[in-house]
């Protein structure tokens, strides 16, 4: 019979621990997680990436609900066990749960330390530990404020670069004379300073926090020598302390941490512990690649083997976009040591060898970061160096004198230099499993051998890897072209087709050496949109290369019929409008009348013969198409506003009928949609929609990116504006931009990712000339767009489209 | 059974890069002009999911199906790519303009 195994805690170290169990021992424990978040496993060390807005949560899940069912584990979330009784071997829950083990293992974690200054109990003084913490961050901050946080170490600053990545103003206290000071010597420390200073990151050293200032909410940081800095929100980021609390009540040895052996075991036989919680040969590790060293031998020793953990040297990488940082060893100065370092102001690099009887003992790699790997081998194996001396600074690729292609390093690398710090990935392994697999592309490299799958910070390395197994098989920089018709990527065919004055789908394919005579259904309704967007008034529309629905404007439904759907501005309607529904709907027989999310009437059902006479009827009643079927401006969702509620701030449906009615027609890369809520309460949902605008008091604010569909993601500020008059430029501007960037088929907040927000704010907040060309072409653009298209086909034009070209009777066809 | 041509109107009825249906009392047929002015008739029915095949991007001598991207060859009907099906193909005359088609197979399947 399966013995029973019971974990406290879902972090990081046990749920690698399961894995590795799995792997070795399947079906030898029944396994029970308790678990006091309320959800899986997830990578936190990923948590500032979601902070700043460049991952999801669902990006960094780490085990799914199927994983535990697929193992058969037992996961009680929301279980904050608060009880072992060693004696009957059992756990109890604050909810009451209870479960007995025959082997048990303590995971609890670590807490975040809060610093008892008064003011530390009010509501936006937050730790940064979990996903709960970064939830409330983002509630509080919603894009704009200020924040300041206490502590400049590694996760200080990841916090106050995520919070400026969310539109806020951002201040960093840090004790100490310079910041990462456990990490950095004082002069990677200056340049990492000026680095964060260059995104706007206001860094104040030296300062001790007397006290956090407000009375229901957070006011303002006081610090001891009277200096008072305004704030909204504090985030302190000062240091983990072990949760070992529980271990200790049950009489289990515990000294900063719950002590363990090299087997992980505690002072109980049957109990072990694991992660941030444990201390061994006095240490208590809080990063993840120890951890995960740990979790593999405490995997073994439960599978029956013997292996032993000795303990870890660590190294570092600061995971802010665009700043290159490594730090690894001890690189204080002392009489026995001897440093090297090199240093270009103007690449602004700098790097700092430390030496101990020629042998490399600790490193810090500013600005370029690919030798990190190199130098943290030869210090975990204790390397000779006396060889190398003289060119050691410049890196791998330059031992022996030649410079190498830059995957020359990682060719020289021995087999068993690791890769992956995180997941304790070799290089050996990573060859063998691409080979041995087949495996082709970075994410089946990733979900084989788990190396790049946590921090990311090693995927150059892995990708080199995969070039000098694969060869030119591999090829990370290779864009992807629009389809098979060419090698060529969207952005180059849409820069070729305006730097060439290329106006037609023909003189594309000419030009850019097309493969196929006339291009696919891929390429060819992008190339027809990348032109409708950048020659208006030039070029001619190409139905044929329009996909079905945009050619005889309504909606293509699985049996072949199609759906119409008129326009409702900022979905208001009329009993005369409803009327003259009702009788289209009688009319033609309508089977189905539904109302859409974007606030209009869809009639469903519609034969494609009867489609110019259904538009006719609703013509008469004032009615234009909804493009409802259109890559292009699809609805604006309003919420009633100062018109009628009593919350509302502005004339929201006013606003959603004006834009409508001013951007109606506009083809962009995928569908827009659009809503303006009245005020914060938000009932347009304005928050997940392409664009949308929340108004206040005083004025609009103007998100965008937000996605409800197969991602789900809320909105990001663009800015406020005062007026609606800016509001209406501001968007326009916007949609412009993305207009003319966007790939055919992107959605806006894919644009926006791949584009960068800050690029976009700058350009449409902060640069007004930028701001008034993109307006300017976006309203020239308009006198091209606005024919409504239905009243064009009730005229006639592409009549051929909604009838049969002959239909022969029975008798003809029998003969 | 003889190969007789029913007519069915002029090329220029039909867009270039483009198609349009024939009903008959067995079903649709669409018929089709490349950007080269060839002709082409298949059953206008996706063998997928009965997609209007009539309704697709034409390209080359294939079509797209408009509900869910199967091409087929206008000349052999075939499935292109990773997908298998076939559609029938009907023979079609193309004299001066004048379009006629020829309902054998249609007829023979359905006897």
């Amino acid at each position: 019979m399966a013995q029973k195994l019971v974990i406290i805690g879902n972090g990081m170290a046990p749920g690698r621990m399961l894995e590795e169990l799995f792997d070795r021992a399947p079906g030898l424990y029944e396994v029970t997680i308790f678990n006091a978040e309320p959800r899986v496993n997830y990578d936190r060390i990923m948590l500032s990436p979601v902070l700043s807005g460049e991952k999801t949560y669902e990006d960094i899940v780490i085990h799914n609900d199927e994983w535990y069912a697929y193992h058969g584990v037992t996961l009680h979330k929301g279980a904050k066990v608060s009880h072992i009784d060693r004696a009957t071997k059992t756990v109890t829950a604050e909810n009451g749960i209870s479960a007995t083990y025959d082997k048990l293992v303590i995971a609890t974690g670590s807490h975040p330390i809060i610093i008892p200054v008064p003011g530390h109990g009010l509501p936006e003084v937050l730790p940064y530990r979990d996903l709960d913490d970064v939830s409330k961050m983002l509630e509080i901050t919603r894009g704009k404020g200020h924040a300041v946080v206490i502590g400049g170490g590694l996760l200080g600053l990841e916090a106050a670069y995520g919070l400026k990545q969310r539109g806020m103003t951002v201040t960093v206290l840090h004790l100490m004379p310079t910041i990462m000071e456990r990490q950095l010597d004082p002069a990677a420390a200056y340049l990492l300073e000026k680095a964060l200073a260059d995104r706007g990151i206001e860094i104040i050293t030296q300062a001790n926090t007397k006290r956090i200032l407000g009375t229901e909410h957070v006011e303002a940081v006081e610090l001891e020598d009277g200096r008072v800095i305004a704030a909204d929100m504090v985030v302190m980021a000062v240091g983990i302390r072990p949760s070992s609390a529980l271990a200790k009540e049950a009489g289990i040895a515990v000294n900063r941490g719950i002590v363990v052996d090299d087997g992980m075991q505690t002072s109980d036989a049957s109990v072990f512990a694991l992660g941030e919680c444990a201390e061994h040969r006095g240490i208590c590790y809080g990063l993840v690649a120890p951890l995960y060293e740990s979790a593999r031998v405490l995997a073994e020793r439960l599978s029956g083997g013997a292996a032993e953990y000795h303990g870890s040297q660590v190294n570092t990488k600061l995971k802010v976009t665009g700043v290159n940082l490594f730090s690894a060893g001890d690189f204080a100065e002392g009489p026995d040591r001897e440093e090297v370092v090199l240093r270009d102001a103007t690449r602004g690099v700098y790097k700092r060898v430390i030496l101990k009887d020629n042998r490399v003992i600790g490193a810090v790699l500013y600005g370029e970061t690919t030798d990190g790997a190199w130098y943290f081998d030869m210090l975990k194996r204790g390397t000779d160096v006396s060889e190398l001396r003289h060119t050691l600074i410049y890196g791998q690729a330059y031992q022996g004198g030649a410079v190498a292609d830059p995957k020359a390093a990682v060719a020289a690398l021995p087999d068993d230099a690791e890769i992956c710090g995180c997941n304790g990935v070799c290089k050996g392994k990573i060859v063998s499993t691409i080979k041995d697999r087949g495996l082709t592309t970075l994410d089946e490299v990733r979900a084989h051998t788990k190396a790049s799958a946590s921090c990311g910070t090693c995927t150059g390395l892995v990708e080199q890897l995969m070039s000098l197994t694969l060869g030119d098989a591999y090829n990370p920089k290779a864009v992807t072209p629009v389809c098979g018709c060419t090698d060529l990527g969207h952005d180059e065919v849409r820069r070729l087709i305006r730097a060439k004055e290329l106006k037609s789908i023909p003189a594309v394919m000419q030009e850019l050496e097309w493969k196929t005579s006339c291009g696919c259904a891929k390429c060819r309704p992008a190339l027809n949109y990348y032109l409708v967007s950048d020659w208006p008034g030039e070029y001619e529309d190409d139905y044929q290369s329009r996909f079905i629905n945009e050619r005889v404007h309504a909606n293509i439904q699985k049996d072949g019929t199609y759906s119409v759907v008129p326009r409702m501005w900022g979905g208001v309607t009329s009993a005369a409008e409803l009327r003259a529904i009702a009788d289209v709907v009688d009319k033609f027989n309508i089977p189905t009348v539904k109302c859409t999310g974007g606030q209009r009437i869809d009639m469903l059902g519609v034969k494609k013969e009867d489609l110019p006479a259904v538009w006719a009827d609703l013509g008469k009643a004032g009615f234009v198409s909804g493009q409802a079927y259109a890559k292009g401006l699809r609805t604006v969702k309003t919420c009633v506003g100062s018109d009628w509620c009593r919350f509302g701030t502005q004339d929201s449906t006013g606003l959603g009928i004006r834009l409508e009615k001013f951007m109606w027609g506009s083809w962009t890369p995928a569908k827009l949609k659009l809503a303006v809520s009245g005020c914060p309460r938000n009932c347009a949902e304005a928050t997940c929609k392409d664009i949308g605008v929340i108004c206040v008091d005083s004025g609009f604010e103007i998100h965008f990116a937000g996605a409800a569909g197969l991602d789900i993601k809320g909105t990001e500020v663009l800015g406020m504006v005062k007026t609606e008059d800016e509001a209406v430029e501001y968007i326009a501007a916007l949609t412009q931009m993305y207009r003319e960037q966007g790939r055919y088929l992107e959605r806006i907040y894919k644009w926006a990712k791949r584009v960068g927000l800050d690029e976009i704010r700058e350009q449409i907040m902060n640069d007004a000339d930028k701001r008034h060309a993109y307006y300017e072409r976006f309203v020239e653009s308009q006198k091209y767009a606005q024919v409504d298209p239905w009243s064009e086909r009730v005229s006639g034009k592409d009549k051929h489209e909604f009838n049969p070209m002959a239909v022969l009777d029975s008798q003809q066809a029998a003969e | 059974m003889s190969q007789e041509f029913v007519a069915i109107g002029h090329i220029d009825d039909i867009p270039v890069r483009g198609a349009r249906c024939v009903r008959t009392a067995h079903g649709k047929i669409a018929v089709f002009r490349t950007a080269t002015d060839e002709v082409f008739a298949i059953d206008d029915h996706c063998p997928h999911k009965g997609g209007p095949l009539s309704d697709g991007i034409v390209h080359g001598n294939a079509v797209t199906c408009p509900l869910h991207n199967w091409v087929f060859s206008l000349e052999s009907g075939e499935a292109q790519g990773a997908d298998e099906g076939r559609v029938r193909t009907f023979a079609i005359r193309n004299v001066d303009g004048a379009l006629s088609i020829s309902l054998a197979s249609l007829t023979e399947a359905a006897e």
